[in-house]
């Protein structure tokens, strides 16, 4: 496969205590492209996204992302918020995690806060009103807004995080990742509890970030519908190890996947799909 | 070595005491997750209440040691035990399910309602009794006149500990009690769904630590021979140092760590300072925290993203 | 729907009147059950050492007789209220209402507090107890930032009010340094402590952080006491030098300031030197604190306080978020305590008690939502409900124990029952209380 890689794994593996819950792991994921992370529950997957995101300490293995400059970083030796910090890449969660008693506004506000703290000098130019940081401050609001008018909450920039429905808030998170300017995005099931609608909204809002933008985005989900729609890359695991990879086709008629999905093995479902589906 | 040998014994009847106090905290963190600040002062009533009946029992002319010793103990553990009900019902129902902060500010005004309640009622003076019961036995005299002794007190501190916790081991382990305090520590609702009285449940924990709390009150009576109404806030600190570092949630770890906080206060006293014994404690529950949060007999929390 | 027939509230009322009577009267037994031996049996100690004892079962009449009336009153207000509980009772017209005067409450505090020596001057008494208030709200708004803002438990907060006082009592009285060089010093001082009673404590969670503050606090109160080469141990430090009006001493000599300004000389000077002084520091607090909460560190901090996790996704160094945060609030104690030493001029370690850190988080928590404001207030109605019980010490401290738990159950986010944003696009709308987090939980 040819292609500009930003994000390669290589034999990732992550054992808790005596179980191991991601086995030599291989697979990596394009510049500009949507990768997708499959598999049936408990495959591991979610594991996989706190190793790349940092936040647990893969038992094995190497993950590297290269940046557009060619800079190579090393992230399995990189601590939680520096991977967010200097190698930009940016999560969701997968039970969403926004700051519920803050503003949609100040939200996005808080995911600027690394290039805001450089402008206003570590506070104290900012402190005496210097208007280097009021200019910052101002293009940061800019960025915040722009991104509420991506996805269509600019209306309730001044509400409670907290308040806004499920949807909006899957939404909002993927706006505050966004405002951090991050070379890879991370979606941990972001289309989960969306109804049809929302998701194709959701498919749309990622197909703009991937062509508009140009960010690399990989991420797990369970919707069908979303993967095969936006991915250009799949990746499927099952118990902890790679078992396909390829184009959303190949993936959809690999007898394999289709067994780990159905809990059936390999022959049966060869059995299925050539008996007539 | 006999200085050695003498401080060991101390040590380990002091750590007795304080293990029984930290067994109160131990249950009460693991089933309803909050350190109960009042605790150690419930151990100071449990001291009152026991110098108090003593007072009267023997004012009322009797003598047998062992009846007096007996009525003292049951009272000031049925008393204290419902002291701990109505603080838990007064103070800590009602906010249960509210949010983190407001049950440990709660008992930190519950500490203070204690205290100062038993300074208002009995006086700010320190209580002493004459010693009580007196005695010992002479393990081995050294070349230079030192003399190793364990007192009768201290037979029986270590003995009515070991007691409570044969008991109180059955209790948790055998009986429905037991097994509806443990479902409760794991999960609430499903304990609740499963037809468990959690309100009661969570009550009897409370209850048993009291009364747990009482017999510590009452042994340190006998122990140090008085009673004074600011001596629940730094045993009840080290107390709760002790359930840390056997590890919270772990009963045999409470203990554990109750006879190492009693070692370690006793050996820093008799060789380094009496003064700063305070401090070691104080340190050490830091240090345990930061380093060994887990304690020794604890179970490692992963924490989910 | 069917209308609920007469009969049946006429029988659900009689039975609410003998459950009411069955609860008031277990009540009533088990405070006998508490108090009979309590409060019964008073002992003390005789002049020969002996114990003796006295009954008092009067008293324990008396109490349980209270209990079994209370807890009637209880039981019926509550029934009356009915389940939903005292907030609602507010009606929401009202409540608009309180925002209103809410907005014009604090500057009308703000001139009120600046009249106060005009008014009262020649109440030493009142200038007195307004100085102890303001002392308050200025820890109550340095801890603030610890607790309210950053979501940090700190039950320790007394230490670094001891360090400033220390501080600036020591240097004073080992070097002469006027209170004006020693000040920025205390502040810094305590700040530095700040970071170091924070650096082990950044993994610790809730209610393990909260003890281990309070460790940190007694520690320090018992170096205090026990290291007395160094501070004078239980005795203190006596003899802290009073501050001057930017080098003129206030007393009566000729190159006093009463003596500059042509005016007769009264020791009332330098208490509302000391008044203006302390509402100086308080206000710069104030200042310092509205203005950071602006800034990307404090809104790091109130990030902080809704969801760690989520800010170290978002590339956020938490360590140092939460180093400021300590520092800040510690260096804000530091100040209050370099004060505190001048106004009184003699400290011991007896003022730096967990009581006082009990006290001054209890402030912080009761005004509310990390509210300036609302500290303000909490801390007028604490220190002010504390003056009631003077010449009651023991006493005091009862009620005290029993009103953070009276408010823990009633309001637990405390008076002020929203938040206000930061920043804004077209309408600063104030955020329920109800969905702010309470932090580090």
């Amino acid at each position: 496969m040819s292609g500009d890689k930003i994000l390669s794994v290589d034999q990732l593996t992550m054992r808790f205590g005596g179980i191991v819950a991601v086995q030599d792991l291989s697979f990596s994921a394009e510049r500009k492209k949507i990768t997708a992370l499959i598999g049936p529950n408990g495959a591991g997957k979610t594991t996989v996204f706190n190793c790349i995101t940092g936040f647990y300490k893969p038992s094995g293995g190497s993950i590297r992302l290269a940046h557009d400059d060619g800079k190579i970083i090393a992230l399995e030796r990189l601590n939680d918020f520096r991977i967010a910090k200097q190698a930009k890449v940016a999560r969701t969660f997968q039970n969403i995690r926004l700051f519920p008693g803050m503003t949609a506004l100040e939200n996005l506000m808080v995911a600027q806060h690394n290039a805001l703290m450089r402008a206003s000098g570590l506070t104290f130019l900012g402190l005496i009103g210097a208007p280097g940081y009021r200019d910052a401050e101002k293009r940061a609001i800019d960025l915040a807004t722009d991104w509420l008018r991506r996805v269509n909450l600019l209306d309730r920039a001044d509400d409670a995080a907290g308040n806004f429905a499920y949807g909006d808030q899957r939404r909002l998170e993927i706006a505050r990742a966004m405002c951090t300017e991050p070379a890879l995005l991370c979606l941990d099931e972001p289309a989960a509890g969306l109804n049809a609608r929302e998701s194709a909204a959701l498919s749309e809002l990622l197909l703009s970030i991937r062509n508009e933008l140009g960010t690399s985005i990989l991420l797990i989900e369970h919707d069908m519908s979303v993967v095969m729609e936006i991915s250009d890359h799949i990746v499927v695991m099952d118990h902890g190890v790679k078992i396909a990879q390829g184009t959303p086709r190949q993936v959809r008629d690999d007898p394999k996947v289709i067994a780990a999905y159905l809990g059936a093995d390999e022959e049966e479902a060869v059995a299925v799909m050539e008996g007539g589906s | 070595m006999d200085y050695f040998a003498q401080q060991l014994i101390n040590g380990l009847v002091l750590g007795s005491i304080y293990g029984l106090i930290a067994i109160g905290y131990t249950m009460v963190y693991g089933i309803v997750g909050m350190i109960n600040f009042a605790h150690g002062d419930v151990f100071m009533i449990g001291g009152f209440i026991a110098l108090i009946t003593f007072l009267i029992l023997i004012s009322l002319g009797l003598t047998a040691i062992p009846v007096i010793l007996l009525v003292v103990l049951l009272v000031a553990m049925a008393i204290t035990a419902l002291y701990g009900w109505t603080i838990e019902r007064i103070a800590y129902r009602p906010l249960r399910h509210s949010f983190r902060l407001a049950p440990m500010l709660s008992a930190i005004g519950m500490s203070f309602v204690l205290t100062n309640y038993s300074q208002v009622a009995q006086g700010a003076r320190v209580k002493p009794i004459p010693p009580f019961i007196t005695g010992g036995y002479t393990l081995h005299e050294s070349a230079d006149g030192f003399v190793i002794q364990l007192s009768n007190i201290q037979i029986m501190v270590v003995i009515t500990t070991i007691v409570l916790l044969a008991i109180f081991t059955w209790l948790v382990s055998r009986t429905r009690l037991g097994r509806d305090m443990r479902a409760c520590e794991q999960d609430q609702t499903m304990a609740a769904l499963l037809g468990v009285d959690v309100d009661r449940t969570i009550s009897m924990t409370f209850v048993i630590g009291a009364a747990l709390a009482a017999v510590a009150g009452f042994m340190y009576l006998l122990y140090y021979g008085l009673v004074d109404f600011f001596m629940g806030f730094v045993a009840g600190i080290k107390a709760f140092t002790a359930a840390v570092l056997g590890g919270i949630g772990s009963l045999p770890g409470a203990m554990l760590g109750g006879l190492a906080i009693g070692l370690i206060e006793t050996f820093w006293s008799a060789y380094f300072s009496v003064e700063y014994k305070d401090v070691a404690a104080f340190s050490i529950l830091i240090v345990v925290l930061i380093f060994m949060p887990t304690g020794l007999l604890g179970r490692p929390e992963v924490e989910k993203v | 729907m069917t209308p609920i027939p007469h009969k049946t509230t006429h029988a659900s009322r009689t039975a609410g009147l003998t459950y009411i009577l069955k609860k008031s009267l277990l009540s009533a037994l088990v405070a006998l059950v508490l108090f009979s031996l309590m409060v019964g049996v008073r002992t003390e100690a005789g002049s020969d050492g002996q114990l003796t004892y006295w009954t008092r079962f009067g008293e324990v009449a008396a109490l349980v007789a209270g209990v079994f009336g209370g807890s009637i009153v209880i039981e019926l207000l509550r029934q009356w209220i009915g389940p939903a509980g005292a907030e609602k009772l507010v009606p929401p017209a009202v409540q608009s209402g309180m925002s209103f005067v809410g907005r014009y409450l604090a500057p009308a505090l703000l001139i009120f507090t600046l009249l106060v020596p005009v008014i009262f001057y020649n109440q030493r008494y009142i200038l007195d107890l307004a100085i102890l208030v303001l002392t308050y709200v200025m820890l109550g708004w340095g801890l603030n930032v610890v607790v309210g803002l950053a979501g940090l438990l700190d039950l320790g907060y007394v230490a670094f009010y001891a360090v400033g006082a220390y501080s600036y009592a020591l240097l004073a009285t080992n070097f002469g340094w006027s209170f004006w060089v020693c000040l920025p010093l205390a502040g810094i001082l305590a700040a530095f402590w700040g970071v170091l009673l924070g650096f082990p404590v950044l993994r610790l969670r809730g209610d393990y952080l909260a003890i281990v503050t309070l460790a940190f606090g007694e520690i320090i109160r018992l170096v205090i006491i026990n290291w007395q080469s160094l501070t004078g141990g239980p005795n203190g430090v006596p003899g802290i030098p009073r501050p001057s009006f930017f080098g003129i001493p206030l007393d009566n000599s000729d190159d006093g300031l009463a003596a500059k300004l042509g005016i007769e000389y009264s020791p009332t000077h330098r208490i509302v030197f000391l008044f203006y002084l302390i509402l100086a520091l308080a206000l710069l607090t104030n200042w310092v604190t509205i203005r950071l909460r602006r800034l990307p560190i404090g809104r790091a901090w109130e990030a902080l306080r809704e969801d760690e996790v989520a800010c170290r996704a978002l590339g956020i160094n938490t360590t140092t978020t939460k180093l400021t945060a300590f520092a800040t609030g510690a260096m804000f104690g530091g100040f209050a305590g370099a004060f505190f030493a001048t106004r009184q001029g003699f400290i011991s370690p007896e003022s730096f008690t967990f009581q006082e850190s009990a006290l001054v988080l209890a402030i912080v928590v009761l005004g509310g939502m990390g509210s300036q404001l609302g500290v303000a207030l909490a801390a007028l109605a604490m220190i002010g409900g504390f003056e009631l019980f003077r010449g009651l010490e023991t006493y005091r401290m009862l009620v005290f124990g029993m009103a953070m738990v009276l408010i823990m159950i009633w309001r637990p986010r405390g008076l002020i029952g929203h938040r206000a944003p930061t920043v804004y696009l077209t309408k600063a709308q104030a955020i329920s209380s109800d969905l702010v987090k309470e932090g580090h939980g």
